[in-house]
């Protein structure tokens, strides 16, 4: 049973590390470096509490979720693919946008500088889950996990896998992000692949955002609090492979799992935990261990 | 000269147009609100000292980024290597006894925070030059381990009962400006800002009048040429990097010894990441660097006076519009110019 909490609690810190790691994956193969994906799961998670409170429907939350986030990501995609704009300087730009643009309409649509009323998430099992605040115990835990969105990020990275490797847009997606001169001459649009390819990572990366709102039943001000740079650690640590980045993902969560179940026995304080898949990152591109082979137009200009 | 103001120029029509919609959808006039933001930052000295003081930090770390950018490194560390420097800074001003004089504690805490701040440089610059690993990512990584590891040290072995941050130094603190101009009274500014001033010269000098520096920005502009004409670019990168962190670190003086005598946590939050903006805004160039931070001190000090009308988050989203159309102009104006150059 213990065992079982344990894997259950990974699973719940593991989604939205999954669905940011999946967008990021899908934009940094097409060559656009995914610093974002943090304040995309941000804008992601304010737009799904936004919907799912005006409607009172969770699936009207996640669709305004996806469509917020996709925004940020066109954003994104307009200044460093159409303008060539530094794809490191937007990707910071636009975390710091979307941290200032919730908190903004935070305050002119619900009038606070800290949350959002309480929203309606995807309680399926809300009656053995109690109003979805007892995740503390373990059938709380289990029924939190039967929701569209876990479901969603167990697939999200052997769909993006899949659709790298065996697909032709899959295959137009590795050509632009590896050698865009060469995706040209044989006519593909190397361009409109970038854009497509941040467009829909936006998506995924906002089902990240999304998740956690309708989780916790409500958006709080800088809500992400770094996931989005743990999934980004993760698109390294595994390498840009979706598989490894799945795997990196479940690792980090599992770690986070671990110190919570320590975390009586002040066994290793908790900021040690926090440190670990910053620190696998580093000791990877380091070369340490294996060696990180990033797209080789990563962050290049297409002309 | 037009090619480098205009994308800045362009960039604040952008964002004044945007702050004119989320005026108006708060319900107030824009006229007002950024007359409002005017009065409260170059209006009186207060506001001024304010600016001063968040433009001196600024300072340090667009230096920083713009140093690293000049090798052709991106170093996005400037944050975590900021709170280092200033914890550092704290460190050594709580190692000194009571009573050291100030002719030596000053000089001594400001040499601690250039210190830690290089150290944490030197991890992404051994990195880069030993395995070519991108300075991007691990300063990045970096900036999240040096604020966890700060926050365990903080909060189990220094901080003072019931606060996050450490006991007041016991030397090495650095006088208000309004100590000699009365007229900044309350307002944080301090001496610090003639150490970022003397800095912004130093680095000019360092960069555009020495070999090193011309080293640097030539492994900045080709490194192949670089290398094929002698530098030893590895060398260069470390050297680049380890400087830059110094830079950052030394933003750290402007809380530590300046303002509050002890590190916080959090004390300068974002100015590392700002940083970025300034040096981006400055056009890598020392003195533009100093005008850049001016200008973004003042919108982060404008939020505050214009908060009693529209949310103060208004400037956190200019900020971000800034910084993204000039790095989307900035191509685009060196490419209309070069059309317009040609003959048709």
């Amino acid at each position: 049973m213990i065992i079982l909490a344990f894997l259950a609690q990974t699973l719940r810190i593991a989604t939205p590390y999954l669905l940011a790691a999946s967008g990021g994956v899908l934009s940094e193969r097409s060559g656009i470096v995914a610093l974002a994906l943090e304040g995309w799961m941000l804008v992601g998670a304010f737009c799904a509490a936004l919907g799912a409170y005006y409607s009172g429907s969770p699936w009207i939350g996640l669709l305004s979720g996806v469509a917020g986030g996709m925004m940020a990501a066109a954003l994104h995609a307009w200044t460093t693919i159409r303008y060539r704009a530094d794809q490191v300087v937007v990707g910071i730009a636009v975390n710091l946008l979307a941290v200032g643009i919730t908190r903004f309409f935070l305050r002119l649509a619900f009038d606070s500088s800290s949350n959002s009323p309480r929203v309606p998430g995807f309680d399926w099992f809300a009656g053995t889950a109690a109003g979805g605040s007892s995740v503390g115990s373990s059938s709380g835990l289990f029924a939190s996990l039967i929701n569209p969105l876990v479901l969603c990020a167990i697939v999200a990275l052997f769909g993006v896998g899949w659709l790298l490797d065996r697909t032709p847009f899959g295959l137009r997606v590795r050509a632009v992000g590896e050698k865009p001169e060469a995706a040209t001459s044989v006519g593909v649009g190397v361009m409109r692949v970038r854009w497509a390819a941040v467009l829909f990572g936006g998506a995924l990366t906002s089902l990240g955002g999304v998740y956690l709102a309708l989780d916790q039943h409500q958006f709080t001000d800088g809500m992400t609090a770094g996931r989005g740079f743990i999934a980004l650690a993760a698109v390294i640590f595994g390498n840009w492979k979706p598989r490894r980045v799945a795997l990196a993902c479940l690792l980090f969560a599992a770690a986070e799992a671990l110190q919570i179940r320590l975390q009586v026995l002040h066994a290793l304080p908790s900021q040690f935990v926090e440190m670990i898949p910053y620190l696998l990152t580093i000791v990877a591109l380091a070369g340490l261990v294996g060696r990180a082979m990033p797209p080789s137009a990563l962050g290049k200009v297409a002309e | 000269m037009k090619e480098k103001l205009l994308p800045t120029l362009i960039a604040l029509t952008i964002a004044a147009v945007i702050g004119d919609i989320l005026i108006l959808s708060f319900g107030q006039s824009p006229g007002d609100v950024y007359r409002l933001l005017l009065e409260g930052t170059w209006g009186n000295a207060y506001g001024f000292g304010q600016v001063l003081y968040k433009a001196t930090t600024l300072a340090f770390t667009g230096l920083a980024v713009a140093l690293g950018m000049r090798a052709g490194l991106f170093n996005i560390g400037a944050e975590g290597q900021l709170a280092f420097g200033g914890f550092s800074a704290a460190i050594v001003g709580l190692w000194l006894p009571a009573g050291t004089p100030a002719v030596l504690a000053v000089p001594l805490c400001i040499a601690g925070a250039a210190l830690g701040g290089a150290l944490v440089g030197a991890v992404p610059a051994s990195l880069k030059a030993r395995f070519g690993a991108s300075e991007v990512i691990v300063t990045i990584m970096l900036n999240f381990i040096v604020l966890a590891f700060l926050n365990w040290i903080v909060a189990t072995k220094l901080h003072v009962a019931e606060l996050l941050h450490t006991p007041d130094i016991h030397a090495g603190a650095v006088a208000r400006l309004s100590s000699v101009i009365p007229g900044f009274h309350g307002s944080a500014a301090n001496f610090i800002v003639l150490l970022a001033i003397a800095i912004a010269l130093f680095v000019g000098w360092y960069l555009f009048r020495t070999r090193e520096g011309y080293e640097l920005r030539a492994v900045g502009l080709q490194p192949a040429a670089a290398e094929y004409g002698g530098v030893r670019v590895g060398r260069i990168w470390f050297r680049a990097l380890v400087l830059s962190g110094a830079l950052a670190g030394l933003g750290g003086t402007n809380y530590v010894l300046g303002y509050k005598q002890y590190y916080e946590e959090g004390f300068a939050a974002g100015a590392g990441y700002l940083g970025i903006a300034v040096a981006l805004v400055g056009r890598n160039h020392p003195l533009g660097v100093l005008f850049a931070a001016l200008l973004f001190a003042t919108l982060s000090q404008g939020g505050l006076a214009v908060n009693a009308v529209v949310p103060k988050q208004m400037v956190e989203v200019l900020t971000a519009v800034v910084i993204i159309a000039v790095a989307a102009s900035v191509p685009e104006v060196q490419r209309l110019l070069r059309v317009s150059r040609k003959p048709a």
